[in-house]
């Protein structure tokens, strides 16, 4: 029963049951997230416990009335960069340290009214800018199968308490892989909506062209009940789209037989990992075993995403921050003898190493004489990789390989080395620039650390990501495997 | 000072007349408590976007097809990035490589009364910054965001006009245009219209000169000033030898002067760059069309239609046409009474002069066409001297009676019955054989004489013109 309680659906079912309560789960939830916080440091804004039970109580007795909604005294973390009325929101930025927003996210409104019990902020990247989940103002965060190593970025704190079964699912943001990437370095399921999906109303934006709020959790059944919840037209968003919801038990029954999975040649060469390519390929035979059939298919300009990313996301980044200027809300420096050293050193002290490089490196490529040579290239060049994957589609329903292209490193290993940090995201940054849902799912391990499989659908079709991610964790187990500390604090009898 | 020729192009900020800002919700009424009317999304608080409001878009659309410009089927919003502490995103949202209303112009009367059409380079759609407060703390700068979001369509004209005079009638055609259009208040001490001058000057015949650009001019007079100025700093600085710097100059109306406010070196480089959290603008043909077809009779073309099938003076139409509430006003009456140049007299004339009086615009006059029209009907059918249409007029101001009762209040009514005046007159010329047998002989002037009586019999309310008429038939006969 333990087992089935670090699940939303098993806890779903164990409260529909009786079994247990949202108050039990969530005293259960915080008291795994205090036992750990410090080896993970995986959540930096904090709801307060006596806040998280009463949701809870409140959840318990919407239930005992029939009023439960889909995800009714399901505890959970937000990554800090959602809005959330009343509650810190930081984006792990000094700059934004004792930021309390006056409104929530879209999503949060959409979580909450589901009945979902908040109990925290989870850490990441500043502003979401990373893939170690280093660069936090609140200091890193750690990988709950070898605290050693990073939990990959920028929604490292999401996946860190996911995986260490602390909170069955958590929201994430992925701009560039942000939430797949963390999901495979730490062994758990991460689904990247299609751009428009899900509103990004109250999500403090990094790139707003690529962000999108997405989810992480245990399986993709899981993630498709979440994801079920976030997703929806929100008129406060003019980017967000008017769809039909998914048919997620539909979905959930797709038969792998037939599906016709795409292998890109390019994700498998120069810079894979042997152990990772070898798990990938796994999962693949797996898959073929199950009757689906395995593409080769080329996405012949994936190799220029990586540096279209890098021009298009930090441009987008340096307007999007320009509003944290010391002058109406966020850090501000003390006495400022003018308005350039306001500007100056609250930017300076408010923000981070890596936000300031996103900046600048966005600023020069905006800039007079370097716009057509950068980021209209760019644009040129992300047209062409939307168009690589749509012909890939033609053959194929969804293209599988790996999420990250090496198993999590060390913390402190690749700060040194920014472009090798940079090439984590060669695999999931083409998705974003093409607006395409994707599907993390833990498929193997390497060297003890979990490694994640990629599924990549056209755009609107989390449907294909749900039935072939879903069918192979019917017949695997890797997303139940826990890394060995996880949850070794259970107390609370239920 | 000969040979120099000025180009001058201006760029026109005019605020459009929406209830709600252009990306939010919040009000655009002018004058409240600073801050008061800024919400989350107009001081740029992290997670909020923006959502156009399709009003400030039907207005732009609506101008657009009244210069008969192309209004662009796909137009494309960008960011303006620059810092300063009342533009709360660090960006401005604007319009930049493809804005919603591309060329298009304007017929502009000259003093001389020639045509001038000027045509127009663009107009885009744009919010308005915040402002800065420098007077309501000592020695602290405070910042107003009620203006942040304020939806201005920027009208940007070529540069074709060759001097201050020009300017000025281009600016007051376009301000009557927009003002007609209900495209905005127009109001020029509130901000909502206001201009920028690009001002150059060239030997005749040569290059294009440098250019120098003043910010932010608020009302005509300034305007002309402002650009004289600089046309005459301008060929002075040449004539000594001088080159002209491009740069941003500010009018400063106590001096009647322009000054340097930055120049090329300190340029902003605006990084613009298509907004990603707006999709493109797309206007259906079907909206072109329906807005056409919604268009009302534009100022020049009625005032045409005035000289030409109204017969009305020149003078008289272009007043009419100055002022779509005015024109309104005069049409209306001109619907229930007839007569052109009766109604223009009255309009341009008393109603006019009245509400100048009394400080009121045209929607405010306290006398509506309706109740006017009813004292102008009885001035056509004679019940009514001019003089005691004045009194009536007066009473019509003060009160909400209808003529009529004024008329029946005041007993005023013109006797123009010819029944009673016969008989009137008859009296007297029984009662007045001498003066009788004078005139018959041919002392016209005496008609005055029995005009006088008459009137004391009817106490002044006989019509004076039937009167006389009456009075030399009966005397003759």
């Amino acid at each position: 029963m333990s087992a089935d309680l670090d699940t939303v659906s098993g806890q779903l079912a164990a409260l529909a049951s009786g079994a247990t309560s949202s108050h039990a789960l969530t005293e259960r939830a915080l008291q795994r997230a205090a036992d750990a916080q410090l080896p993970l440091n995986a959540l930096i804004s904090r709801v307060g416990a006596q806040h998280a039970l009463a949701a809870a109580d409140a959840a318990d007795e919407a239930r005992a009335h029939g009023q439960a909604g889909a995800l009714c005294g399901i505890p959970y973390a937000h990554k800090d960069l959602f809005c959330t009325a009343g509650v810190a929101t930081t984006c792990a930025s000094r700059m934004l340290e004792n930021f309390v927003p006056p409104y929530s996210a879209a999503i949060h409104e959409r979580i909450s009214s589901a009945g979902a019990v908040l109990i925290g902020k989870a850490n990441m990247d500043e502003f979401a800018m990373g893939s170690s989940n280093e660069h936090s103002y609140f200091g890193a965060v750690h990988n709950p199968w070898d605290l050693t190593r990073v939990p990959g970025g920028s929604s490292g704190g999401s996946a860190a308490l996911v995986a260490a079964r602390v909170l069955p699912f958590a929201t994430g943001s992925d701009t560039g892989g942000s939430i797949r990437q963390p999901a495979a370095l730490c062994g758990v399921t991460g689904l990247k909506p299609t751009y428009g999906r899900v509103s990004r109303w109250g999500m403090i934006a990094y790139a707003s062209s690529l962000d999108q709020a997405g989810v992480i959790a245990l399986s993709v059944q899981d993630c498709a009940r979440v994801l079920d919840v976030m997703s929806g037209f929100d008129a406060r968003d003019s980017t967000s789209a008017q769809r039909a919801k998914i048919d997620v038990a539909a979905a959930l029954a797709l038969p792998l037989k037939g599906l016709r999975i795409g292998r890109p040649r390019q994700w498998f060469g120069v810079g894979i990992e042997d152990g990772v390519g070898a798990a990938v390929e796994n999962a693949l035979a797996q898959y073929a075993k199950q009757g689906a059939s395995i593409i080769d298919v080329d996405l012949p300009s994936s190799i220029y995403a990586i540096p279209a990313y890098y021009v298009i996301a930090p441009a987008e980044a340096s307007s999007n921050l320009a509003r944290f200027d010391g002058v109406r809300y966020g850090h501000r420096c003390n006495n400022p003898i003018d308005l350039a050293d306001l500007y100056k050193r609250s930017r300076a002290e408010g923000f981070g190493h890596e936000v300031q490089k996103r900046i600048l490196t966005g600023t020069y490529a905006l800039s007079t004489g370097y716009y057509d040579a950068y980021y209209v290239r760019a644009q040129k060049v992300r047209r062409l990789i939307a168009n690589d994957y749509a012909r890939a589609f033609t053959e194929v329903d969804v293209i599988a390989g790996p999420t990250s292209p090496t198993i999590a490193f060390k913390l402190g290993e690749k700060l040194s080395d920014p472009l090798a940090l940079y090439l984590a995201d060669i695999n999931t940054v083409g998705v974003n620039l093409a607006g395409l849902p994707a599907l993390s799912i833990p498929c193997g391990f390497s060297a003890g650390m979990p490694v994640g499989l990629q599924l990549v659908a056209p755009t609107w079709r989390e449907d294909l990501l749900i039935g072939a991610g879903h069918g192979y964790q019917q017949v695997t187990e890797f997303h139940r495997a826990a890394p060995p500390a996880a949850g070794q604090t259970e107390t609370v009898h239920e | 000072m000969s040979n120099w020729e000025t180009v001058i192009g201006l760029e026109v900020h005019v605020q459009l007349a929406t209830h709600s800002k252009i990306f939010s919700g919040a009000s655009t009424a002018y004058g409240a408590e600073a801050n008061s009317q800024a919400c989350a999304i107009d001081v740029g608080m992290p997670g909020t976007l923006p959502l156009m409001n399709a009003g400030a878009v039907a207005l732009a659309i609506r101008f657009g097809l009244a210069v008969d410009a192309r209004v662009a089927e796909r137009s494309v919003f960008a960011r303006k990035n620059y810092f300063y502490p009342d533009l709360p995103k660090g960006y401005q949202i604007s319009q930049y490589e493809l804005p919603i209303v591309i060329g298009g112009g304007l017929a502009v009367r000259l003093d001389d009364n020639k045509i001038k059409y000027v045509q127009l380079t663009r107009a885009h759609l744009e919010e308005d910054a915040g402002k800065s407060v420098h007077d309501a703390f000592h020695a602290e700068t405070g910042v107003d965001l009620n203006r942040a979001g304020t939806p201005l369509l920027e009208i940007v004209s070529d540069p074709v006009l060759s001097s201050a005079a020009e300017a000025v009638a281009y600016l007051k055609t376009l301000h009557t245009l927009v003002r007609w259009l209900g495209v905005s208040d127009g109001n020029m001490q509130e901000g909502s219209f206001r201009c920028d001058a690009n001002v150059s000057v060239r030997k005749a015949g040569a290059a294009l000169g440098t250019r120098a650009e003043i910010k932010n001019v608020n009302s005509f007079r300034f305007v002309e000033k402002a650009i004289d100025y600089e046309i005459e700093r301008q060929i002075r600085l040449l004539e000594a030898g001088g080159t002209v710097l491009q740069e941003t100059r500010l009018f400063d109306a106590h001096r009647g002067e322009t000054r340097s406010m930055r120049g090329k070196e300190s340029a902003h480089d605006y990084r613009y760059f298509p907004d990603p959290d707006l999709p493109p603008l797309v206007i259906d043909a079907a909206d072109i069309e329906q807005a056409r077809s919604a268009l009302p009779e534009l100022p020049e073309a009625r005032r045409l239609r005035y000289i030409d099938r109204l017969n009305l003076p020149e003078y008289d139409a272009s007043l009419l046409t100055s002022d779509r509430a005015v024109s309104e006003y005069f049409e209306a009456l001109l619907t229930a009474v007839g007569q052109p140049k009766l109604c223009a007299n009255w309009v341009l004339g008393d109603w006019l002069g009245a509400l100048n009086a009394a400080s009121l615009s045209p929607e405010n006059s306290p006398v509506d066409a309706h109740r006017l029209a009813g004292l102008l009907l009885r001035i056509v059918d004679n019940s009514l001297s001019s003089k005691m249409a004045k009194q009536v007029f007066e009473n019509l101001w003060q009160s909400a009676e209808s003529t009529d009762q004024i008329i029946d209040r005041l007993g005023l009514k013109q006797v123009s019955d010819s029944g009673a005046l016969a008989d009137v007159i008859d009296t007297i010329i029984a009662a007045n054989s001498k003066q009788v047998e004078q005139y018959r002989a041919g002392n016209e002037k005496l008609l005055q004489f029995f005009v006088g009586l008459a009137m004391k019999a009817t106490k002044g309310q006989a019509n004076p013109a039937q009167l006389n008429d009456l009075l030399r038939a009966k005397l003759s006969g």
